[in-house]
């Protein structure tokens, strides 16, 4: 029979580097004390389950790969090896260049050969052999070959117990010779009288004689699993005469002949189904596009249910008052049925936050080393869940954040200790849900924000006057690293990376629909805290009109709304519009304007001001009127009409029409380019 | 045919192993860990366990210490899926009842050869 087990390739490599994983954050964990037996097994089993696996599946670069690796595992294990911090780090490199291997493997593409080697190479030469040679079963003499074996087998008492039949083996033996000719006698002298008779025990002994032309090693084969629990003495035929002699002690004997067993080859083939190999059934992988497409048309069911809602109210005036308790009673269940539905569906999409978590123990792990930092890394919240999405596009940032706090944040040993501070600096990671969001913290605590060189980096950078810079309060200074062109760094270093500042970072984060911000204290250190929504898929917004279109908002944008004062409205230079608040100049976008459509007042004074910010930036959206707030799912434009400058998107509202989903930063950015490109964009 | 309990906390050998195992027209039921199998193999009667030896929560060794200790498992053949390095572990294994061993890595058709020696 022949069986295909490419099939099983895929998830051997899942399980692989899932175990690789594993293997690392283990390795990070190492610290000396008690767990760490705990976790050396975890790591070693994860290096013997791949060995295992690649030997099976004939990757046998990976196999001879993961058994050196293996045997240094197996050192520490035992306890004959300590791991120091050499062999942890040779350890975590072998990991890398295991995941490598594998995904080589998995692609089809080129192993690099020499790194390998030059791995291998040096986990031999801490384990302090000669290069390891694919360790060879021993091989019986080949020569041993005779015409028979006379074989003594005297199973001990016991020997039923492991599960091991006698018969079996005795059958197995005359299916080994050519001619199968067998004969068999057995020895009942060690059988006891009834009364001491033990039915699960092994009382019998088999002479067996064995004729036909048959290798020793096949016999040694066929004992090898009962070699602890019986007598056995095997020796070629013409030498076993005078053995025999030594047996003539021999009370009763009985005899019998086994036949050779025709190999008879049933045939189970008709029966072989497809069965599908079952997983485990805690969890299925789903193609994400079938949850996309759940998740649009529960999309759709929470408009239909919405359409429902507002023929219900309009029947309110006409139709009989039990008639209309019983709709609007329908209509309540199912508004609740519909949230429900939407809620589970949404969160088949959520993964929790750990996965963006995991690489930062190897992280800080490499990086502390590369800046001679000793830094504990500690992380909470791990199972807040959040949309893959987001976690997806939310990962970089983070991995700048983190980067950042390292160089910036958490001092050197020397200097941590000057000022008072232990010497291992801390990085706190942790999530949260709070409201409709998830909050991320990244919190050190390092020196703080250097508040006086912010400041003079902004004004030498020309981000803020040198007057603005004196009124600042703490929080706008903290807010001014976000700006474009600021880094503070007064060397580009190659872990926070050159010039990529926070502003992309702040970018990055907005395109998301969420918020950072930062809060520092002077020597005590600081901390990032990012807000995101929990989903890309639904956003609050704020429903305003202008004229008979109606726009969204999303309310993360919005700071206020307000009526405008005439005296505060200045234009520039005939252009652009500016209205003041407080102390900052707002441009002032028309949407009407901007979309050509009628409004129902082009008076400032007569509308409302809504205040949004966006990349860091203000405006002023003038809008006929508010209406109300409310979930709106987000409908793609792109994937059903095309990009549309200022618009991120649209939705369908409860009456059935789409309502364009504002996106802010783009509309502060068309009203920054010159109004005839607005035009030609338009 | 029989009824085979096969125990891997390795997915791809595991289920290497069932499909094996069921191509040859065998009742196969899978287990993660020993803990796991044990619960099987209180609820159903297996001819046959085939289990890995190093698995989390409850390695193979313990698995067949407490098999032996049923009185249904009492003469049960149950195969150990080892490596070649691993010569205490096999001492191990007999000694807590184990009737033999698989050696990784094997291919089906050695798997298959295997079960039908001990099946007969």
């Amino acid at each position: 029979m022949s069986i295909d087990i490419t099939q099983f390739h895929q998830i051997f490599f899942e399980e692989s580097f899932e175990g690789l994983d594993s293997m690392e954050a283990a390795l990070l964990e190492l610290g000396g004390g008690s767990e760490d037996a705990e976790l050396i097994n975890t790591i070693f089993r994860g290096a013997h389950s791949i060995k295992g696996g690649s030997g099976t599946f004939g990757f046998t670069e990976v196999a001879r790969f993961t058994h050196v690796l293996e045997t240094l595992l197996d050192q520490m294990r035992s306890g004959q090896r300590e791991a120091t911090r050499a062999s942890v780090n040779l350890l975590l490199e072998s990991v890398d260049a295991l995941r490598e291997m594998l995904t080589a493997t998995r692609d089809h593409s080129a192993i690099d050969a020499p790194r390998i080697a030059d791995l291998i190479a040096r986990l031999e030469a801490m384990l302090g052999h000669e290069p390891t040679q694919a360790t060879q079963t021993k091989s019986a003499p080949a020569a041993a070959r005779t015409q028979g074996w006379r074989i003594r087998f005297r199973p001990h008492a016991d020997i039923l117990r492991t599960g091991n039949d006698p018969v079996r083996i005795l059958r197995e033996l005359a299916g080994l010779s050519n001619t199968g000719d067998m004969r068999v006698q057995v020895d009942l002298s060690a059988v006891p009288g009834w009364d001491s008779l033990d039915a699960e025990a092994c009382h019998l002994g088999w002479d067996i004689d064995l004729h036909g032309n048959v290798a020793r090693a096949a016999i040694d084969e066929v004992f090898a699993w009962v070699v602890d629990e019986a007598d056995l003495h095997i020796a070629p035929l013409e030498n076993a005469v005078a053995d025999v002699a030594v047996e003539a002690d021999t009370a009763v004997t009985g005899e019998l002949v086994v036949e050779r067993r025709r190999s008879e080859d049933r045939r189970q083939g008709e029966d072989r189904r497809s069965a599908a190999p079952a997983g485990d059934a805690s969890s299925i992988r789903v193609g994400i596009n079938k949850i996309d497409a759940l998740i649009n048309m529960v999309g759709e069911l929470v408009i239909t249910q919405s359409m429902l809602g507002q023929i219900g109210d309009s029947l309110v005036q006409d139709g009989t008052q039990a008639q209309i308790e019983k709709l609007r009673d329908g209509l309540a269940a199912l508004e609740r049925n519909t949230r429900e539905l939407q809620e589970s569906v949404m969160r088949i999409r959520m993964l929790p936050i750990s996965f963006a978590f995991n690489r930062f123990p190897r992280l800080v792990h490499d990086l502390g080393g590369k800046l001679n930092k000793q830094i504990e890394l500690r992380m909470s919240g791990e199972n807040t869940e959040l949309d893959k999405t987001v976690m997806e596009k939310i990962s970089d940032p983070l991995v700048h954040l983190v980067r950042n706090a390292l160089d910036h944040g958490i001092e050197t040993p020397d200097v941590r200790i000057a000022a008072g501070k232990p010497p291992v600096g801390t990085l706190h990671l942790n999530a949260y849900h709070q409201g409709g969001n998830i909050v991320i913290e990244i919190g050190d605590d390092g020196a703080g924000l250097d508040k006086q060189k912010i400041l003079r980096k902004a004004v030498e950078r020309g981000v803020v006057s040198a007057a603005e810079a004196t009124g600042l309060s703490d929080d706008k200074i903290g807010d001014l690293i976000f700006l474009p062109g600021f880094s503070t760094a007064d060397v580009v270093s190659d872990v926070s990376g050159r010039g990529v500042g926070m502003d992309v970072v702040r970018r990055n984060i907005q395109a998301l629909g969420g918020s950072v911000e930062v809060r520092s204290q002077a020597g005590q250190g600081s901390s990032f805290i990012i807000r995101l929504p929990l989903t890309l898929a639904i956003l609050d917004g704020q429903l305003v009109r202008v004229g008979e279109q109606i726009y969204i908002i999303p309310l993360v944008s919005i700071i206020e709304s307000l009526q405008a004062r005439k005296e505060l409205i200045n234009s520039v230079a005939g252009m652009a519009e500016v209205y003041r608040l407080r102390d900052d100049y707002l441009p002032v976008i028309r949407l009407y304007r901007l979309f050509n459509i009628q409004a129902d007042t082009e008076d400032l004074t007569q509308g409302l001001l809504v205040v949004v910010e966006g990349d860091g930036q203000k405006a002023g959206v003038f809008v006929d009127e508010l209406l109300a707030q409310q979930q709106v799912v987000i409908k793609s434009l792109e994937s059903n009409y095309r990009r549309i400058d200022g618009v991120s998107g649209a939705t369908i509202l409860g009456d059935g029409s789409v309502a364009l989903i504002m996106d802010i930063p783009g509309l502060i950015r068309l009203t920054n380019t010159p109004p005839q490109a607005v035009r030609k964009t338009a | 045919m029989a009824t085979i309990l096969a125990v891997d906390d390795s997915a791809s050998m595991r289920q290497m192993v069932a499909f094996t195992l069921k191509a040859a027209g065998h009742d196969v039921v899978e287990a993660a860990d020993g803990q796991k199998a044990l619960q099987a193999a209180k609820g159903k009667n297996f001819n046959l366990v085939i289990s890995d030896v190093n698995m989390p929560v409850m390695d193979g060794i313990a698995l067949i210490k407490e098999l032996r200790t049923l009185p249904t498992y009492k003469f049960t053949p149950i195969l150990m899926l080892t490596t070649e390095a691993g010569a205490d572990k096999k001492a191990e294994g007999k000694a807590a009842g184990a009737t033999g061993w698989i050696v990784k890595p094997f291919n089906p058709d050695q798997l298959l050869a295997t079960v039908k020696r001990v099946l007969g």
